[in-house]
């Protein structure tokens, strides 16, 4: 069973080290511009010129993809950021200081847990334009909840541990206790909710983007792209694999990872 | 059960509701400028703008403007539609059947398909069948709903041509027709639900069987499949009730998405349209109906599981 959960992380790794170097050879090549319009070259099947084939533009579907990994990790890192921003500033007061601190600030964590996401997500972006920017923002407060539970469980526990008490009379500061002792104790509960956020982040961001409230052209995003494919379904059904396999694969590896990682803090506790 | 956690509970559920009334208001007031002239565009006129803010209320203090907006969801009175001219109540009223019937189909499909694969999962634990239900659900969980939606139109609808894709039928007309206009949402929806339960069935199955009334049951000589069905399964049940339940939510919000695939007339075309739109009263109720239903069923499933498992009324 051991060497099976070690595959799970090593699977999760892989999957992300190979989208993460998609995403880095994208920064430099792509087979064509992602916007490049060539009318009288539109739907083209997947073949030697172009691998996935072209869209109802023309425009290249693979480089398309690769500028999509850019679109997907930012999305991903920095809505991840906001809400470890948001959990941490939440989640370690709550924690830290404990009694009315700790009540009143879960049950408004509580509050914002019930809310269905996707319909946050949503009144943001109604409220402002949607936009690559938005999109972030709106996922990123999201995720503040999850990261303040395990933030707050996090301090919960150390706190009253004996190699705190004992930094503690030996008298460190607050801001020492907290990050040199407290914090490196968490990291791994943060390192696994940090890793499922990028994944969530990433199906969020193409529910949004595919409704035509995400990502705004011409920034490519996966999302949008299978919104675009479904009116050539019939004429181009390869169309709307390649984007939808490429948001199920980085999902996949980043939920692999993290529960990888987990498995292995578990079995190490 | 006990009551002082049911009040507790229903605190929490007043907070929230209070919470998302608290939301839906200040969104819609914190719009960059003038919402009237969001709608309108800058080429209105300013009468034009004076008009539609009497219509939507903005003209008054921001106070008063809020005792109206409780006031009226309280009374399930979220104002008129910008653009059907129609109170937002009846537009809600007549696409929620659609929205219903689909997440309710979805949890049935979702109950079905995942009881026995996470009851076989369990017994086979480390075989063969576990590792490959356990890759297949990791697979499951990635799949973002509105794709798999989309490849099931492209298989059963372009290319095997089985299913009239976009066609709905309510109940009330045809109810083997409707139920096959939304048997591929339903199973698109049901995906990532079926991979959620059967892994927590198989764990909380796998719990279970280290319990000692196992060891006395299975001391007792009874049949293994006794064991696992009369004892084991009714036990691990009750979490995954309460999974399913939670869940509910998400199959909600899922079919707002799922709806736009399949051309659906649910809420959730309703709500991308009125988005579209901006017709903010009526995306305004939306929301707080939604996701008052959402908190709602939580807050039920909440107390059931308390009443099933005794042990959480000591909390």
């Amino acid at each position: 069973m051991n060497s099976g959960k070690k595959i799970t992380l090593w699977i999760g790794l892989t999957l992300v080290a190979l989208l993460f170097v998609l995403m880095a050879v994208s920064l430099f090549y792509v087979p064509y511009g992602a916007n490049e319009m060539n009318i009288a070259g539109r739907l083209q099947a997947p073949g030697a010129a172009h691998w996935l084939g072209t869209d109802n533009f023309g425009r290249d579907i693979l480089s398309r993809i690769m500028e999509g990994t850019q679109t997907a990790f930012s999305v991903g890192f920095f809505s991840v950021c906001i809400g470890l921003a948001g959990g941490f500033l939440l989640g370690a007061a709550a924690g830290y200081l404990g009694r009315w601190a700790d009540e009143l600030l879960m049950r408004a964590v509580d509050a914002l847990m019930a809310f269905p996401g996707i319909l946050l997500a949503l009144i943001l972006v109604t409220i402002f334009k949607p936009s690559l920017g938005q999109t972030i923002i709106a996922i990123g407060i999201l995720f503040i909840p999850s990261f303040a539970r395990v933030i707050r469980g996090g301090f919960l526990q150390t706190k009253e541990a004996d190699f705190v008490k004992a930094a503690r009379g030996m008298g460190a500061g607050h801001a020492a206790l907290i990050f040199r002792h407290i914090v490196p104790h968490i990291l791994s509960s943060v390192i696994v909710t940090a890793s499922l956020c990028f994944s969530a982040a990433i199906l969020v961001e193409a529910a949004l983007s595919y409704l035509g409230l995400g990502v705004q052209p011409p920034d490519p995003s996966w999302g949008r792209m299978l919104n675009e494919s479904q009116a050539y379904m019939s004429k181009a059904p390869w169309y709307a694999l390649a984007p939808g396999l490429f948001i199920t694969l980085t999902v996949l590896g980043f939920n692999l990872l993290g529960d990888g990682i987990r498995d292995l803090r578990d079995r190490r506790a | 059960m006990n009551l002082a956690y049911a009040a507790r509970r229903f605190v929490t559920l007043l907070l929230t509701v209070f919470f998302v009334i608290l939301v839906t208001f200040f969104a819609f007031r914190i719009i960059p400028g003038n919402p009237a002239l969001a709608i309108l565009g800058t080429e209105a006129t300013p009468e034009q703008i004076q008009e539609l803010e009497a219509k939507l209320g903005t003209d008054l203090p921001l106070g008063e403007q809020f005792l109206h907006w409780i006031g009226g969801a309280a009374a399930f009175d979220f104002g008129d539609s910008l653009r059907y001219s129609e109170p937002v109540l009846d537009l809600i009223g007549a696409r929620l059947p659609v929205t219903f019937s689909l997440a309710l189909l979805a949890l049935a499909i979702t109950v079905l398909v995942a009881v026995p694969l996470g009851i076989a999962a369990a017994r086979r634990r480390g075989k063969a069948l576990d590792l490959i239900i356990s890759a297949v659900t990791q697979i499951g969980l990635a799949i973002p709903s509105f794709w798999s939606g989309i490849v099931l139109v492209l298989v059963f609808g372009v290319m095997l041509k089985w299913f009239s894709v976009s066609h709905y039928v309510p109940w009330s007309e045809n109810a083997w027709l409707s139920l096959r206009s939304l048997l591929l949402p339903a199973v698109a929806l049901s995906i990532p639900q079926i991979a959620i339960v059967v892994r927590y069935l198989r764990t909380t199955m796998l719990e279970q069987l280290h319990l000692e009334y196992v060891r006395t049951a299975r001391s007792k000589g009874l049949r293994p499949s006794t064991v696992y069905y009369k004892h084991v399964l009714k036990n691990a049940l009750i979490p995954v009730v309460t999974v399913v339940g939670m869940n509910f939510g998400e199959i909600l919000a899922g079919s707002l998405v799922i709806e736009q695939v399949f051309t659906l007339p649910g809420l959730g075309r309703l709500l991308i349209t009125a988005i579209g739109n901006r017709d903010y009263p009526l995306v305004q109720g939306l929301v707080l109906l939604v996701a008052s239903i959402v908190i709602f069923v939580n807050f039920v499933v909440d107390l059931s599981y308390a009443w099933l498992n005794p042990k959480i009324r000591l909390r």
